[in-house]
């Protein structure tokens, strides 16, 4: 081949790149490993990770839940994991279809009218929907509940630090845990946004919320991190809300220490132009035989260049085929039933620990599967002397909140067996 | 006798899983609920609607409506798919394996850090190696897509300049990037504050150096964000000029690095001047594309922009005992930092993939990965020069691009040659883009094919040509071979149907 393109050998190929900028020498890389070497090399640096074999109450944005073995294994199929971003839709109909199945799905569990075909995850989905809501109502200023994931809050403010964006946190009450301070909202406020069940676990009472947020020309985002309550709960769009965002991590994903996950983005018709990302929807050929295609691509970077609704290219393709075959295998018995035996079991847990000598629970409102305790000592201490025990017990709250030294987030899913609940709680004990 | 295809073949003919649904069918099993059952969620907080909607249906609905519609996919793993600038390589199954070991799917990100020193320990290995690889020492791994590397990598740039010029980076603010760069370049610069001037391309498929100067000299030059090679497949020879051009200008270098697979372990944008890349590892480093994502578009930048770099940082403390082990650990106390770009750490999986192709290849491998990918698009040049146009002269990199000046005057167009290439077999390559070739084809075979595919796309791009002068209804009416044809895009447009619902036609609207 080399000959047919008229060369000697493999260096001429770079002939086109200076010489002095060239490497001119190897890589200071490892030579390469054959596949056993590889396995090896991975599963020793996968054994130092112990906290992924014990028994864990870690919750705060990514989920432990069970995920049926039909969804690993049909996102291993070559058609779905090898391909690309549908661009060819006559040869994409499987990606498209599936994507068609997740907005639906989305809305459908959200209770709102229209969703994209997914974003990097509930982090930047959120992010995005404060750029969305400025755009909407033509207004910058974004009210943002301190009880909304502290991650994604950082997240939004490095999406915004450089537009016109005045973004005000405000706080929650010391013994609901609800939000609290809507008196940040007026004329001039674009968003209020919520999440629910909030990051100590509370359920938020959305339908007031929209309220207050509709009575001063705001939008209201919700934000979503724990994708199972939506079995369960009011569903978002019910309440009234604009915008809702969340992590779809939940819907039969991998932990996998923090990613890839998927983020959901789901609105109202009217507000459709305004959204970031892609969309899917129905189109015929000249035989009237029903397929897919992405559409209202004029909103997208590659066609409005600076001025598109985000930056946003490839997404999370395959995670949301994971999630959509999660729900759909799941179904609608399924995903009651998996709801109702987290909030079951949480209930359990934060009862039991409410009796135990020390410990109390601070906030009042109904939770889903998470909770906060408030411990007899330090947090950090208390987790610590669980942990030898071998138990991860949760998430000390110091972490991202002051004067909360020695209160920790426990939560509890469907994949802790009541024997795991009751060592947690002689552990505590 | 004749095979006559089968109308309602139900492979063919898959519905939306809605339309499935049964009342009562159930694809799970769930153990029976352990804890004594009470009433915790007051009845004003639940739903009430019955989850209406969300379908009913086994597990065997489940596995057979996803396996028939897959199969209305082209894949990489069917054959060639040269979408230009997207590096549809092979994807490894070892890679695959490696990333579902139990130790990195169970790990919470949150779980302490004495616990997860492996997952640490491995994203600080790929950060070393894209390092090395990139010539610029520094790298997050956070940023979660090639888009989110480059607003990523110009919001470095911005925090750069703030810090180092004050109240005066406000007349700082123009971000120069070409008329050939991908949509997302402009898209990210916006986010971060900057407004776009385009750069013109030469007739050789250069970036134009008196305009760059001429631009330059206007002021308020913040930055550049260039392709190299570019998104026509050349390499901007003059990059070491560029980037002195730019630097005395005040700006900073933000190198987008989609076409990295053309440079791996023969050139590093370090050594070129450039101060920031992301890197596409869903491109370059083989993990799989996915239908449109997971991706992960790690930022790698100069010693001197380190500090900006998305929090927490991974920090490698040198073993304190006779115990030999070095600990890893997250540091968050970083002031000039221009913040997350994502909850958590990045798409780790991604992560485990690309440190299991660049083990695999070792030094040797990665540069010979980069010599078949170059030298495979070059043949393809070299092949179809004399029947498709091409541009520009210049020897490509890992990439090739033509036109469809030949075949337009005989009424074909690019998009009828990439739908005839479907009844060929194969992926229509990228096209239309870049915008400063009309009618671009954008073809990057990468090295993950062989001789005989390649010449068996290259001889069905000399049958469609011909085609196109003997049958040019034919070409103009492809695909033929498909389960649907082309789609009226404009009417979905015009009316745009984005779920399903329960009264959503199975047919009929476009005929």
């Amino acid at each position: 081949m080399l000959e047919i393109v008229g060369l000697n050998e493999a260096a001429e190929l770079f002939r086109s790149i200076p010489a002095d900028i060239q490497l001119g020498r190897k890589l200071n890389v490892t030579d390469p490993l054959a596949e056993p070497e590889v396995m090896a090399e991975m599963e020793s640096m996968a054994a130092r990770n112990t906290a992924a074999t014990k028994p864990s109450f870690l919750g705060a944005g990514v989920y432990s839940h069970f995920s049926p073995t039909i969804v690993d294994h049909l996102i291993q199929r070559s058609e779905f994991f090898t391909s690309y971003t549908p661009y060819q839709p006559e040869i994409s109909q499987g990606t498209l279809q599936y994507i068609f199945e997740f907005q639906t799905l989305v809305c459908q569990l959200t209770g709102m009218e229209v969703a994209n075909a997914s974003m990097y995850d509930g982090s930047t989905a959120m992010a995005e929907a404060y750029l969305m809501a400025q755009r909407v109502t033509r207004r910058n200023k974004i009210v943002v509940a301190r009880s909304v994931h502290p991650e994604y809050r950082d997240v939004a403010v490095t999406y915004a630090q450089h537009g016109d964006t005045e973004i005000v946190e405000v706080g929650y009450d010391n013994e609901t845990g609800r939000v609290s301070g809507l008196e940040a909202l007026d004329s001039n406020t674009a968003a209020l946004v919520v999440q629910s069940p909030n990051f100590f676990g509370c359920i938020e009472d959305l339908t007031s919320l929209a309220d207050a947020a509709h009575a001063v020309g705001a939008l209201l985002v919700v934000t979503v991190t724990e994708a199972i309550s939506l079995g369960l709960l009011k569903t978002p769009g019910s309440c009234g809300a604009d915008i809702v965002v969340g992590e779809g991590q939940s819907w039969g994903v991998p932990m996998s220490f923090g990613g890839p996950h998927v983020g959901f983005f789901a609105t109202q018709e009217k507000f459709v132009r305004q959204m970031p990302g892609r969309l899917c929807g129905i189109a015929y050929d000249k035989n009237g035989n029903r397929g897919f295609v992405l559409t209202l691509s004029t909103r997208e970077q590659h066609i409005r260049r600076e001025k598109a609704t985000s930056n946003i290219c490839t997404n999370q393709g395959l995670i949301a085929l994971a999630a959509t075959i999660y729900m759909e295998a799941m179904g609608k018995k399924g995903l009651e039933e998996v709801a109702e035996q987290n909030a079951q079991k949480a209930a359990y847990a934060k009862s039991q620990i409410a009796l135990l000598d020390g410990y109390s629970i601070p906030f009042s409102s109904p939770t889903f599967n998470e909770f906060v305790v408030r411990g007899p000592r330090s947090a950090a201490e208390v987790l610590e002397s669980v942990r030898e025990k071998g138990i991860v017990g949760g998430l000390a709250l110091a972490k991202y909140y002051g004067g909360h030294d020695n209160d920790f987030l426990v939560c509890v899913t469907e994949t802790n067996s009541r024997d795991q609940i009751e060592r947690l709680l002689a552990a505590l004990g | 006798m004749s095979i006559k295809k089968v109308t309602s073949h139900p492979t063919q003919n898959e519905a939306l899983i809605f339309e499935r649904s049964q009342t009562g069918r159930v694809g799970y099993r769930l153990p029976k609920l352990d804890v004594p059952e009470t009433d915790p969620i007051p009845a004003d907080l639940r739903r009430d609607d019955g989850l209406d909607g969300v379908p009913e249906v086994s597990e065997v609905d489940v596995i057979r409506h996803f396996t028939r519609i897959s199969t209305w996919n082209y894949s990489i793993d069917l054959g060639m798919y040269p979408l230009g600038s997207c590096t549809m390589k092979y994807n490894s199954r070892l890679n695959e394996k490696m990333a579902r070991i139990a130790g990195y799917t169970n790990l919470h990100p949150l779980a302490p850090e004495e616990e997860s020193q492996g997952a640490l320990e491995l994203m600080y290995r790929l950060q070393q190696d894209l390092a090395e690889i990139t010539g610029l020492p520094s790298v997050s791994l956070q940023p979660a897509a090639g888009a989110q590397g480059e607003m990523t990598g110009v919001m470095l740039i911005r925090a750069f300049l703030d810090k180092r010029d004050g109240e005066a980076s406000k007349d700082r603010r123009v971000m120069l990037i070409p008329d050939s760069a991908h949509g997302t370049n402009p898209a990210s610069a916006a986010l971060a504050g900057f407004t776009v001037k385009t750069i013109r391309s030469t007739d050789e498929g250069l970036t134009d150096m008196e305009h760059l100067r001429e631009l330059c000299g206007e002021g308020g030059v913040a930055g550049l964000m260039l392709t190299n090679p570019n998104t026509v497949g050349i390499f901007e020879k003059n990059i070491r000029e560029i980037c002195d051009t730019i630097h005395s200008a005040g700006g900073l270098v933000y190198m987008d690095g989609a076409n990295m697979n053309a440079l791996v372990g023969v050139a590093r944008p370090g050594d070129m001047g450039v101060d920031v890349i992301h890197l596409n590892l869903h491109k370059t480093f083989s993990t799989p594309h996915g239908g449109g994502g997971p991706g992960c578009g790690p930022c790698c930048c100069t010693a001197e922009l380190s500090e900006f770099l998305p929090t927490p940082h991974i920090v490698a403390e040198p073993p304190r005992s006779a115990d030999g082990v070095t600990r890893y650990r997250l540091n968050y106390d970083l002031p000039n930092s221009i913040g997350r770009v994502k909850a958590f750490f990045g798409n780790f999986g991604m992560m485990v993939r690309a440190l299991s192709y660049i083990y695999t290849h070792g030094a040797d491998g990665l540069r010979e990965a980069t010599e078949t990918a170059v030298l495979n698009a070059r043949y393809v040049a070299e092949k179809l020069k004399d029947t498709y146009h091409k541009p520009y002269d210049a020897d490509c990199m890992h990439e090739a691009i033509f036109s469809h000046k030949h075949q337009s005057a005989k009424g074909v167009v690019t998009l009828d040659i990439a739908k005839r290439l479907i009844d060929h077999g194969f992926h229509p390559p990228t096209v239309y883009f870049p915008l400063v070739v009309e009618g671009a084809m954008l073809i990057e075979p990468t090295e993950s094919v062989g001789r005989q595919d390649l010449d068996a796309f290259i001889d069905a791009m000399i049958s469609i040509d011909r085609e196109a002068g003997e049958d040019p209804e034919l070409v103009k009416g492809a695909p033929h071979s498909t389960r649907i044809g082309r789609l009226d895009e404009a009417a979905a447009a015009r009316k745009p149907v984005l779920r399903w619902r329960p009264d959503t036609e199975a047919s009929g609207a476009g005929a």
